[in-house]
């Protein structure tokens, strides 16, 4: 098991709300490996973010386990950072408020803090809005002030949950381009949820496709693309397109699946 | 699109648009108060005439007497002697009531369980109109300013504290999640999460229950005293005094109207962060 950052094991998830039980993840396993950019693929519901959540310790499984770092994780998780789903950023601190939180709460002096935090804002292209609330931004905009948030503390593992779906297309390269350096400079362990295969594609080493409810690990897509990758260019490469269609072919009859319900 | 964003924020210069539009607002604002002070000098001034031609005088009293009797006691210190002592029953009842309030707020709004166990009794203490506790609070605190404090205190602490306990409540908890994650301690929650995101509903606690705190040191003083603005107007009814009355009321109704928009001042800035 050396090596290996996250290791999932058996986990199951069963919600129980109003009288019945809905089974979000059928017995998932998975060793992500150290250094790792794993994506994940799947229709939406079939429980990429309830494994995410698992993974933060959010939520508690129904059985099996899940490893982080070799500590079972049982309660919130620490050693990660978390770009939620939905939106995290509070709405009660301008930018540079938030984008300091993690650091205040370690404790670092307000001087070192702001330089930090000038930087990341730089960094995800947020420059001149350090003083802005999160309501003069757009939800594109605020993914960015999360995902600056996170990279300031830098956490060695990342989960990322659909972080770039509300970018424009030009904006969104920029910042998977940005994330590929962090990730290879930074020599970090991502796990990388989205709905756009392109996008898990050029950027992940791995590529796991879920099937539709119950969510279950359909199909594994090495990507063999070396590091480092240019993302414009990638998506013309014989082993884009080769990974493409087979993950298409896997993904696309859950996605008819996932319509019936 | 750069031009777009940093007016967004305000960084910069203001444009010629944004000048215009806030010189706009200036003007309807000017507009505005010029009315309310137009309307106030009407109103006084039919009141004038129609006190003695109208109504008689005795019922109504007139401006001119009203403010004839503010005037004799701002010069001879009887506006201070009473409305100090009010306004320090408030604000001490008010200091008392809303920090008890806030803690158990945020206590409750903490333990789930003991608040769905304590769910009914505070209903029901809730329930009792607070003036009816004057007279017990008199019995208990004698008819010094103790008795008033404690009339306001009442009434300011289940406003506040039950405004508290549905603010923690409402806490989205996304945000508690993820300030965990990020590394926060209890006490980082606490202060960077709950106490914030309650500010709304606690703002608005405060808001609601300043001018019942007034009404509560009035009433206990109209109840027994011998000193504060409740005790004049309950002593001028006694003697058919409607002038007393009147600049009494009066006295009240300004108190009242400063506080109200001091509240909102601090409401607004508070709540800046709010869509
Ligand atoms: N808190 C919850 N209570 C009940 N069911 C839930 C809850 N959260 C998610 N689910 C269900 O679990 C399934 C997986 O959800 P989710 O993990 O959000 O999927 P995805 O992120 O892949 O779109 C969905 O069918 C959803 O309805
Ligand atoms: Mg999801």
């Amino acid at each position: 098991m050396a090596g290996a950052a996250i290791s999932i094991d058996g986990v199951d998830k069963r919600y129980i709300g109003r009288g019945r039980e809905v089974v979000a993840l059928d017995h998932v396993s998975l060793e992500i490996e150290e250094g790792e950019f794993v994506a994940f693929v799947g229709p939406s519901g079939c429980g990429k973010s309830t494994l995410l959540n698992m993974i933060a310790g959010i939520i508690p499984m129904t059985s099996g386990s899940i490893m982080h770092e070799g500590r079972k994780v049982t309660a919130i998780n620490r050693h990660v950072g978390y770009l939620t789903q939905a939106d995290s950023v509070l709405p009660w601190r301008t930018v540079e408020q938030n984008v300091g939180l993690p650091l205040e709460y370690r404790g670092m002096p307000a001087a070192q803090r702001q330089k930090r935090v000038a930087e990341m804002l730089a960094l995800v292209d947020l420059k001149g809005f350090d003083k802005a609330f999160p309501k003069e931004l757009s939800g594109g905009m605020r993914k960015r002030v999360a995902l600056a948030q996170m990279l300031a503390y830098g956490p060695d593992t990342l989960l990322m949950d659909e972080p770039f779906g509300a970018l424009d297309a030009q904006l969104k390269l920029v910042m998977q381009q940005q994330l590929l350096r962090i990730w290879q400079e930074q020599k970090k362990t991502i796990v990388f949820v989205t709905h756009d295969l392109a996008e898990a594609i050029a950027l992940a080493s791995r590529v796991i496709v879920f099937s539709g409810r119950p969510g279950k690990i359909k199909y594994v897509e090495e990507i063999k693309i070396p590091y480092p990758r240019d993302v414009f260019k990638v998506r013309f490469l014989r082993e884009f397109e080769t990974a493409y269609d087979n993950l298409w072919r896997e993904l696309s009859p859950e996605i008819a699946k996932g319509e019936d319900l | 699109m750069q031009v777009d964003e940093s007016a967004a924020v305000g960084t910069g210069a203001p444009s010629r648009a944004v000048r215009d539009f806030e010189a706009g607002l200036v003007r309807r604002k000017v507009m505005v108060y010029v009315c309310q002070a137009v309307f106030g000098i009407v109103f006084l001034a039919f009141w004038q005439w129609a006190s003695g031609r109208l109504i008689d005088p005795f019922f109504v009293s007139s401006p001119s007497a009203v403010f004839g009797k503010l005037y004799t006691w701002l010069m001879n210190g009887e506006l201070y002697r009473h409305l100090s002592i009010t306004l320090y029953a408030t604000a001490i009842g008010f200091i008392i009531g809303s920090t008890i309030g806030f803690a158990m707020g945020l206590l409750f709004g903490k333990f789930a369980f003991l608040a769905e166990v304590l769910d009914p009794y505070i209903t029901a203490l809730y329930s009792i109109p607070k003036l009816a506790l004057a007279p017990l609070f008199i019995i208990w605190f004698g008819i010094g300013i103790e008795s008033k404090i404690a009339v306001s205190a009442s009434i300011v602490f289940f406003v506040v504290f039950l405004n508290t306990f549905s603010g923690v409540r409402e806490v989205n908890p996304i945000y508690i999640h993820a300030t965990q994650i990020m590394g926060a301690s209890q006490w980082g929650v606490m202060r960077t999460v709950i106490i914030p995101s309650a500010t709304a509903w606690v703002i608005t606690g405060l808001k609601v229950s300043v001018p019942y705190a007034l009404v509560g040191t009035v009433i206990g003083e109209f109840m027994s005293s011998n000193r504060g603005i409740g005790f004049i107007i309950a002593q001028a009814t006694g003697l058919f005094d409607t002038n007393s009355v009147f600049a009494g009321i009066i006295i009240l109704a300004v108190v009242g109207a400063i506080i109200n928009s001091i509240l909102k001042a601090t409401e607004g800035w508070l709540l800046r962060w709010r869509a």
